[in-house]
């Protein structure tokens, strides 16, 4: 048992940090730090920098052009870039459509999208959820109907992350409406230009446009487009949604966060002293220092143990279900460190650049937000009490 | 980085398990509790013929490896209960003398500790202490070329069937030497045959069916070459060792507790199937299960900062985050196993009751929740100055 890591490891770490220091550009730094808002010209330029350099899809081996890195270096990766603020891999393309398409598309899709999404040419979005299929996912009722070598779409998506940035969406369609739920769904690719979409915002709790729904009017899809086989695509949802671990807990930023809710606490009054010198507090900080510090060496147990293995288990739900409670407890730490100014709605000190009054706004005004917007960690990618299902069932044999 | 036992390793937890299956199933453990002191001869000298009380200690010795060989056995102790004081002498005082004894300790006292002639407990705590590792009252001075201790100790752990004790003490022979005015006097470590006219000890037992002790210690006579070296420092050393091994105690438990829960819930039929259909009753399961890998993170993390002799602040860090970690899933398995089981889980001839019991005083020993996370809170504040 040894828990360091190797000097391979060490020397991959101070690479990819010397690479950050060099090439993270400081004006999209600051705003990843700051909670500012990303514009998506800010992800499409750090795209395309990580490109070059052979990095964009840290997930992807090196056949389909990807570094080709363990587990465990890219747990260092991405830790990496989330201490030095940048912006998170945006998982539609990397993380999810990708894979798919490598365990299941055809040489032609492989070849025309993957090295689109490598180049960042082709920001993808998500279409899965419906109003009516939450965690239920199986019942989703968008129809996609065969007409020669057409399917004609019809329906709608919802919470469709970043949608607005998309040219393309992944989607669950209903191909087979007499089948049980899981045996009639088909898995598209649907260029997000094609007429008949429209893509509505969904107003958030914090103000900000992140979600949307995605209407389908006789949407006509190529079945070139499909991958797999029709009514095999509950398979491949799956092997999507299990597909995803190495950065399910968001380990790199709980880490970043804890480091400046301390900072924020030690500059941050409470009757003219210091808040961090108040051990009510304080306290809370070092609960939450203790549960992250359990996790990691959670997360670190899971990638070296089963590093090996291509087909991720169950225990992911336990790194994603503790990752979303410890990133809402830090959020919610940080507007309480704020006091009375958690009140104020200043929604322009969300503009990168922004220098209205109060002055100090710029920094404080995005963290009550923050923490309204990170409530949606313990609901998405299968909420939290599905994934106490998933480790029941499937764990624990109950 | 790599988190898997040794073939070695692996062979010794397989040889442990075996011992404690053959030898201490729930009705063999019954007569151990049913002795004066929860203690068994005839099992403390079979884990000595087992290589047991040498674990961790120098090969030299009779001994075999370090605090990975530890925390592999205190996990199968845990798991089967072990009331005997393997972490009392064998880890707190064996590591103890074989970190900073001299040599002729060590060759004095290792090889009859490995052969199960010698039994340790660590007399440390003073009424008013509570977990504050300085708050020590006892005192030595010298007289006639010999130490000589005056204090009262409390609930020493395995203090009524110990047959050597390490007392910490005020030690005004070093004042002069090496404190500087205003400075406490320095804490010394003392090796005390507790047979020594002056030591009077008032035993009782544990919740959990072990033994501890009161000891008053009244001008006790200690020769010079009783002393261990390295204060404050070898004692906080001695106690994160026996906080890791702790640690892996409560995993074994944990563990343990978490199959006998999840075997009741698909077993116990209530309203025509089992109570382990009910979601609710799901969910908690899936909590303790998580509860419980983490704390064996925890336990891993803790084991291995010993066991690489980390520095001191990364230890202490890692160490009472473990613990703190440990005492709140422990509290959590511990209460929920009872709630789980019903009625049955208040019995005390079902051993979820025993292991209950177990974790809890797992996490009042050595510094609660509260006192680590305040190590914690506290080493924030610093860092923030």
């Amino acid at each position: 048992m040894n828990l360091e890591f190797s000097p391979a490891e060490l020397a991959f770490r101070a690479e990819v940090r010397a690479f950050l220091r060099e090439k993270l550009p400081p004006d999209i730094r600051a705003k990843v730090l700051g909670f500012k808002r990303l514009v998506r010209e800010d992800w499409v330029r750090w795209t395309q920098i990580l490109h070059e350099k052979g990095w964009s899809a840290p997930s992807w081996p090196k056949e389909a052009g990807g570094p080709g890195w363990s587990t465990i270096e890219q747990h260092i990766f991405d830790e990496e870039c989330a201490a030095a603020g940048a912006p998170p891999v945006i998982a539609f393309g990397v993380r999810m459509v990708a894979p798919v398409l490598m365990a299941f598309g055809t040489r032609e899709q492989q070849e025309y999208f993957l090295p689109r999404i490598l180049s960042g040419e082709h920001w993808w979005c998500q279409g899965y959820s419906e109003p009516g299929s939450g965690s239920d996912l199986a019942s989703l009722k968008t129809r996609a109907e065969r007409r020669g070598d057409k399917y004609i779409v019809n329906g709608q998506k919802t919470w469709n992350t970043l949608g607005h940035f998309a040219d393309w969406i992944f989607c669950l369609v209903r191909t087979d409406p007499g089948a049980k739920p899981q045996a009639g769904i088909s898995f598209l690719l649907i260029d997000m230009k094609t007429p008949g979409i429209t893509v509505r915002p969904i107003p958030l709790l914090d103000g900000e446009h992140e979600v949307n729904e995605v209407w389908f009017d006789n949407v006509e899809v190529p079945v070139a487009n499909r991958v797999g086989e029709e009514n095999k695509g509950w398979t491949y949802a799956k092997y999507l949604l299990a597909h995803e671990r190495v950065n399910i807990a968001q380990l790199g930023q709980c880490k970043r966060e804890l480091k400046k809710l301390k900072d924020l606490a030690a500059r941050a009054r409470s009757g003219g002293a210091p808040l961090i010198a108040d051990a009510r507090f304080r306290d809370r900080i070092a609960e939450v220092e203790i549960d992250l510090l359990a996790l990691e060496f959670t997360v670190l147990r899971v990638l070296k143990d089963d590093g090996a293995k291509s087909n991720p288990g169950p225990e992911s739900s336990l790194l994603k279900v503790r990752g979303s409670e410890i990133q809402q407890t830090l959020t919610e730490l940080k507007m309480q460190a704020l006091g009375h100014y958690a009140l104020p709605w200043i929604p322009e000190a969300l503009d990168a650049g922004w220098q209205g009054e109060p002055a100090d706004a710029a920094e404080w005004a995005p963290l009550t937000g923050r923490y309204f917007n990170m409530r949606k960690t313990s609901i998405y990618s299968g909420s939290n009490e599905i994934q106490r299902n998933i480790i029941a069932q499937r764990i624990l044999g109950l | 980085m790599d988190f898997q036992l040794t073939q070695d390793q692996k062979m010794l937890q397989e040889a442990v398990q075996q011992f404690v299956a053959g030898e201490y199933d729930f009705e063999s453990r019954n007569k151990v509790l049913a002795t004066p002191f929860g203690f068994s001869e005839r099992i403390w000298n079979g884990l000595a013929e087992q290589g047991v009380l040498g674990i961790g200690l120098p090969e030299a010795y009779g001994g075999l490896g370090g605090p990975v060989e530890v925390m592999v056995v205190m996990e199968q102790l845990g798991a089967g209960l072990v009331l005997e004081p393997f972490l009392s002498t064998v880890v707190l005082g064996g590591g103890l003398i074989a970190r900073r004894g001299s040599s002729e300790q060590q060759a004095q006292i290792l090889p009859r500790m490995v052969e199960g002639q010698c039994r340790v407990a660590l007399a440390h705590h003073e009424a008013g202490a509570r977990y504050a590792l300085d708050y020590v009252n006892t005192v030595a001075r010298e007289r006639d070329g010999a130490y000589v201790l005056s204090g009262k100790k409390t609930v020493v752990l395995d203090g009524a069937t110990a047959n050597l004790l390490i007392v910490s003490a005020r030690d005004e022979t070093a004042t002069s030497s090496s404190a500087s005015s205003g400075a406490r006097t320095p804490l010394s470590l003392f090796l005390v045959d507790p047979t020594t006219p002056g030591v009077r000890i008032v035993p009782y037992r544990t919740q959990d069916g072990r033994n501890a002790a009161d000891i008053e210690l009244n001008d006790v006579s200690v020769a010079k070459d009783r002393l261990i070296a390295g204060g404050h420092e070898a004692l906080e050393e001695a106690i994160d060792h026996a906080i890791a091994a702790l640690c892996a105690e409560a995993v074994g438990i944990m563990e343990a507790l978490n199959a006998a829960t999840l075997e009741y819930l698909k077993t116990r039929v209530q309203f025509g199937q089992p109570i382990g259909r009910s979601q609710v009753l799901q969910h908690r399961m899936a909590d303790m299960f998580m509860m419980a890998v983490q704390a064996r993170s925890m336990s891993i993390l803790a084991t291995g900062r010993c066991a690489a002799n980390a520095e001191r602040a990364q230890r202490r860090h890692d160490l009472s985050a473990a613990k703190a970690y440990i005492g709140k899933a422990g509290r959590f398995v511990g209460q929920q196993a009872v709630q789980l089981h019903g009625g049955m889980g208040m019995s005390a001839e079902l051993i979820v009751s025993h292991y209950f019991k177990r974790l809890t005083m797992i996490g009042v020993t050595f510094g609660d929740v509260d006192h680590h996370v305040g190590v914690i809170s506290d080493q924030i504040l610093a860092e923030s100055a």
